[in-house]
């Protein structure tokens, strides 16, 4: 049994409440979601905050809503809610692709959209598919809430637009009729973090790339995206040809270090191969195509 | 000797005898009603954590515990420095500091001078709960020199490496054995090596080289080590729970260690929830609750964590092996010869007999019919984590099968030979046991072919080489892989076996209740294999008591006799042969009782399952349970008959078993991403008599699983700082149903000549077989790209790397 330093606890009742909690107890405090990062680490004691704020209790955190032309995820929708959603599943199946190889069953149970984007690891998923989809992120606090582009919102591994004392309270996703998308992933164990792992979100008229989105997780892609190659694309015809030069460029523009899931080399072998399969079988699946 | 047959169904549902029935310990364990050493709670218990050093290799210069003896709750902190200055009354030692390993060298209880792994223990916090042990673990202030770690088995016999053991004296890395050998061989070195020239200067004749890897892997049970002590002052008694497969000789070496009188010690085992050879060594955080209740004077519980386990306690493997094999070119195996670097980590704390410093490895030969055999095994001291013995091992018969299994495959592959035929050409033939091996062990019994031929029909073995053929065509790659494996296992023979100078045989004990209900003693120890239900259908099948009648007891060595405990396969084999033996025993005693009763001569009845009645008058006779109670009646008994049927047995093997078996894997490699998706598992293995065919194909399941997962995943490998990257779960995969098949399974049944029912042992025959399958699946995938080896595990990276020709090295972190 693995054993945490001392720590304190207090249940949230609303996105106020919990704001003033953080506000209260300034940088000693963590937002408690699923749990199963931010819980893993304490036991390690690599993290050891001295109060937990549990917002587990907050319902205007959770649910998958369509707002005008855009799909709204709560910050405490779990994986589980993602992976089953006919309202993601309809517009966006890249969700489900990259859902069923996250992490496994229990992990998805209660493991959160908003705990995923704020842990912010490098192998993270969704932060792969958010990019690819250009969402907009919802952070509130103290004075109000304000967006951030998906594309923004890293500051580096583990590292977010999100300060002490705010919320992510949920990220919002351009519907793109028509679009293509598909999520690609390596892992050495099914439930392991990526490799490597590739997403991507097209829409094709007139026989060539209206728009082209790229997500690419735990190769150090900037900002988990992949924009000099979608550039390229746009404009151009769906040939296997103008993928492979894509996917090339998006390798390029990655910078993944060596670690015990791989070395360097082949992780950019993946970038390559990930990213021409995602868009390979986006375009197929994008309609006009 | 006796094979399954129809027998009878008792009043409970179950076999009396052989056969498959669910296990009767999932009563408990289904509904959580397990009791494992966690659960153990004693009245004022304490509890107590380790300081574990963060460095591979560094001089201790001073260690300040006075924040942590400060903290609220804390009761005692002791370091290796306190336990030098507690006197130890006893051959092995003068002080506490250091302990003996199952190999006769010394390992630390706490680091004195130095600290020889990452995870070595420093210090020791005892507190009134776990939260504070951790918290107060963290006060403790260690100065550290750092030093050059070695972590390569390769350089750390290099003239100028750090010396690791200079506490012994030593001056270079070399780990000697008791017998005083720094190197271990077996065969005949001179006529293999005259083979291996001759063939090498025959154009008619193949040598074939290869370097193969068997990494560092560790057991990983689900529970992790631990142990609650309590020493009676007042009696005198200290009793330990603990998570030990052989509660017998635990007990022995604390007396040894501790100095107490081993009549005083009694250690108890209850649930241990999986072994696989963890729980074999004797380890420091044991000790030091034993040595906490002693400073206490009460109740102690360690309980290791996660990352502790896997950093800490026995590993396995960590093999370099370098093997030549030499045949004819069209396939006829002449001789093998294989020199190994072994990686035994800080302390030399392998469990294996004494005179088998390098296990049974000396059994790579395998399953083939040639004459010339040799092989060299080298061991060296590095800083990584202690142990070796673990992992379902059969004492490194694993890396042997791994190694001869690889090598036919690379023979094969030179040969342009298809490798089920270059097997089946060199397999031992049935008229050839009992079979000598060129390393002199005696193979007992098997049907070679039969059993690789009952493989490949389950396989279709024809029509995958004609699927793969056409798949190659499309640019496609499958891989179809052979392994066939000869273990030997139930150590064995008191002559020759011992560990720590203890024979290597077991004892048991059946007492027949008046109402003729029994209960079986064992001295080994089940891990989750099904004791309590396989030992008594055993006493079914000899006494026709109902198995549901007969309760079998195991892991207290206050309730059991001595034996050496559950490892190495060798429970049924040692002790599946004593329940049996004892079982007659009593058998013979129910004769005298049922012939007294029946006022006729013993020689006059004659025995049908559960009943002795009068040849030639079957109408008179009694049951079992009737003599049961008649043997504590009034009956006047025979002079010098004493009455009960209790009876005892030591059950000391003549040989050890050899059980065999025939793998087929089937994987489908992805060469975009190095992705390797196991399609197909054939498993036909020989065990001999099956009691429980249905825990058979459970402990097959299970031993395939794992070999997957070494095959293809599990690794703890070392970055040259001397970091164990494989320190949590999140590093250390382990396969899931996800990366399984449905096994497909299929058995011979060659009984084994000297065992009473003719039973061999099953519970590693599929970690040892199925490893070298998978592996041998994957090179046949990528043989297109002209890959003849990759070393373990073949993760995508590796495999990937692989095909570009630039495999990884795997033992240290991937740069
Ligand atoms: C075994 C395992 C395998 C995994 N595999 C994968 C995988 O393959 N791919 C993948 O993407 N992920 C994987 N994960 C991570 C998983 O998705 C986690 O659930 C997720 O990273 C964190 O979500 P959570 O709700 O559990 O967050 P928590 O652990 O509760 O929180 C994580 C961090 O985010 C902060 N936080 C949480 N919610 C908010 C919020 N609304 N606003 C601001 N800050 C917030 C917390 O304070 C904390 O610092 C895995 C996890 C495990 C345990």
């Amino acid at each position: 049994m693995q054993t945490p330093a001392p720590v304190d606890y207090v249940r949230a009742t609303s996105v106020a409440d919990a704001l003033s909690l953080l506000q209260q107890h300034g940088d000693e405090a963590r937002l408690l979601a699923g749990g199963h990062s931010l819980l893993p680490m304490m036991k390690l004691r690599l993290a050891r905050p001295e109060i937990l704020v549990d917002i587990n209790d907050l319902d205007e955190l959770r649910g998958i809503r369509i707002d005008g032309n855009e799909i709204v995820v709560g910050a405490m929708v779990t994986h589980a809610e993602i992976l089953n959603s006919p309202i993601l599943f309809e517009h966006y199946p890249i969700f489900r692709e990259a859902e069923k190889v996250i992490a496994d069953p229990i992990v998805r149970n209660k493991g959160t959209m908003g705990g995923s984007m704020c842990q912010a690891d490098p192998a993270e998923d969704l932060s792969a598919v958010g990019a690819a989809l250009r969402g907009t992120v919802v952070i509130q606090n103290a004075e109000g809430r304000r967006t951030v582009a998906m594309r923004e919102f890293h500051e580096g591994p583990y590292e977010t637009k999100v300060a002490d004392g705010e919320i992510l309270v949920e990220v919002r996703y351009p519907i793109l009729p028509g679009s293509g998308s598909a999520y690609e992933k390596v892992e050495r164990r099914s439930g392991d973090w990526a490799v490597c792992a590739a997403g991507a979100c097209v829409t094709i008229s007139g026989g060539v790339f209206s728009s082209v989105g790229i997500g690419i997780g735990a190769v150090n892609a900037e900002h988990f995206t992949a924009v000099d190659a979608e550039a390229f694309l746009v404009g151009k015809e769906p040939t296997a040809e103008n993928i492979a030069t894509a996917a090339q460029m998006a390798a390029d523009s990655c910078d993944p270090s060596a670690d015990q899931r791989g070395p360097a080399d082949y992780k950019k072998h993946l970038a390559m191969e990930l990213t021409k399969r995602a868009l390979t079988r986006a375009a197929a699946a994008a309609k006009g195509a | 000797m006796t094979a399954v047959q129809e027998v009878p169904i008792s009043a409970g549902g179950n076999p009396i005898g052989f056969g498959s029935m669910k296990r009767v310990e999932d009563q408990r364990f289904v509904r959580g009603q397990g009791n494992y050493v966690d659960d153990v709670n004693l009245p004022g218990m304490l509890h107590s954590a380790i300081l574990r050093s963060p460095w591979a290799h560094a001089r201790i210069k001073s260690i300040d515990t006075s924040a942590a003896l400060a903290l609220p709750g804390v009761i005692a902190v002791l370091t290796g420095k306190d336990l030098e200055g507690i006197p130890r009354p006893s051959l092995l030692g003068d002080n506490f500091a250091w302990m003996p390993t199952l190999s006769y060298d010394t390992q630390a209880v706490l680091a004195t001078d130095k600290v020889r792994f990452q995870g070595q223990e420093v210090a020791y916090v005892i507190a009134e709960s776990r939260y504070i042990a951790k918290d107060a673990v963290e006060l403790i202030d260690v100065d550290y020199e750092p030093l050059e770690p070695v972590m390569d088995a390769k350089r750390a016999m290099d003239p100028g490496a750090p010396v690791i053991r200079d506490d012994k004296g030593q001056t270079d890395n070399s780990i000697t054995d008791v017998h005083g050998h720094k190197t271990w061989e077996s065969g005949n070195a001179i006529s293999t090596a005259e083979a291996i020239a001759r063939a090498e200067a025959d154009p008619n004749c193949v040598v074939v080289t290869q370097e193969v890897m068997y990494p560092r892997v560790h057991p990983a049970p689900m529970e992790t080590c631990g142990s609650v002590a309590h020493l009676d002052k007042v009696t005198g008694q200290l009793t330990l729970y603990t998570t030990s497969q052989a509660p017998h000789a635990h007990r022995t070496v604390y007396a040894m260690v501790a100095g107490l009188p081993e009549q005083k010690i009694r250690v108890i085992a209850p649930d241990i929830g999986g072994g696989f050879g963890n729980k074999v060594g004797v380890y420091p955080g044991y000790v030091l609750s034993i040595l906490g209740t002693i400073v206490t004077g009460k109740p102690v519980k360690w309980i290791e964590d996660r990352g502790e386990n896997l950093m800490s306690t026995s590993f396995a493997r960590d093999y370099h092996m370098t093997g030549k094999i030499a045949a004819t070119k069209d396939g006829k195996i002449l001789a093998v010869d294989v020199d190994v670097l072994a990686d035994h980590g800080a302390f030399n704390g392998v469990a294996q007999p004494t005179n088998y410093p390098a296990g049974f490895f000396h059994i790579f030969s395998g399953s083939y019919d040639y004459p010339d055999a040799h092989c060299k095994v080298t061991p060296v001291y590095t800083n990584k984590a202690p142990g070796g013995v673990a992992y379902a091992c059969s004492f490194r018969i694993t890396e042997a099968v791994y190694v001869i299994e690889r090598l036919v495959d690379c023979l094969a592959a030179e040969l342009g030979m298809d490798p089920a035929e270059l097997r089946l050409k060199n397999l031992l033939k049935p008229d050839q046991f009992p079979y000598t091996s060129p390393t002199g062990w005696v193979y007992d019994s098997g049907q070679y072919e039969k059993t690789m031929r009952v493989a490949m029909e389950i396989a279709g073995y024809d029509e995958l080489r004609r699927e793969q053929a056409e798949k190659r065509a499309r640019g496609e790659y499958m891989g179809i892989g052979i392994s066939f494996f000869t273990e030997g296992v139930g150590a064995g023979p008191r002559k020759d076996m011992d560990i720590l100078g203890l024979g290597m045989a077991d004892g048991i004990e059946l007492r027949v209740h008046p109402t003729g209900k029994a209960v079986l003693r064992l001295s080994v120890m089940s891990q989750g294999q099904g004791h309590e239900t396989t030992y008594a259908q055993i006493v079914a099948h000899e006494l026709g008591i109902p198995p549901e009648d007969i309760d079998v007891v195991n892991g207290d060595t206050d309730q059991t006799p001595f034996g050496l405990g559950t490892y190495g396969s060798r429970s049924m084999p040692v002790s599946g042969a004593a329940a049996a033996i004892v079982s007659r025993k009593v058998k013979e005693r129910a004769r005298i009782v049922a012939a007294a009763a029946l006022e006729c001569s013993p020689d006059d009845l004659e025995w049908e399952l559960g009943r002795w009645s009068v040849k030639g008058d079957k109408e008179r006779g009694k049951t079992i349970q009737e003599i049961a109670l008649l043997s504590h009646s009034s009956l006047e008994l025979p002079e010098g008959v004493e009455g009960h049927l209790d009876a005892t047995a030591v059950y000391n093997p003549p040989n050890l078993t050899y059980p065999y078996g025939a793998y087929i894997c089937v994987v489908d490699v992805d060469p975009g991403t190095g992705v390797v998706k196991v399609r197909r598992f054939i498993a036909v293995d020989d065990c001999g008599t099956r009691v429980n065919p249905m825990l058979v194909d459970g402990q097959v399941h299970g031993g395939i699983a794992d070999g997957i997962g070494m095959a293809l995943m599990e690794l703890i490998a070392f970055d040259t700082d001397g970091n164990n990257l494989g320190g949590s779960f999140m590093d250390y995969l382990l396969p899931t149903s996800m990366e399984c098949p449905s096994f497909e399974l299929g058995e011979t049944v060659t009984p084994s000549p000297h065992h009473p029912i003719g039973a061999k042992g099953v519970g590693e025959s599929a970690t040892v077989g199925s490893p070298a399958a998978v592996v041998n699946a994957v090179m046949d995938a990528l043989a297109p790209f002209g890959v003849r080896h990759a070393d373990m595990p073949l993760t995508p990276s590796n495999v990937w790397r692989a095909i570009q020709g630039n495999p990884i090295r795997v033992d240290m972190a991937i740069e």
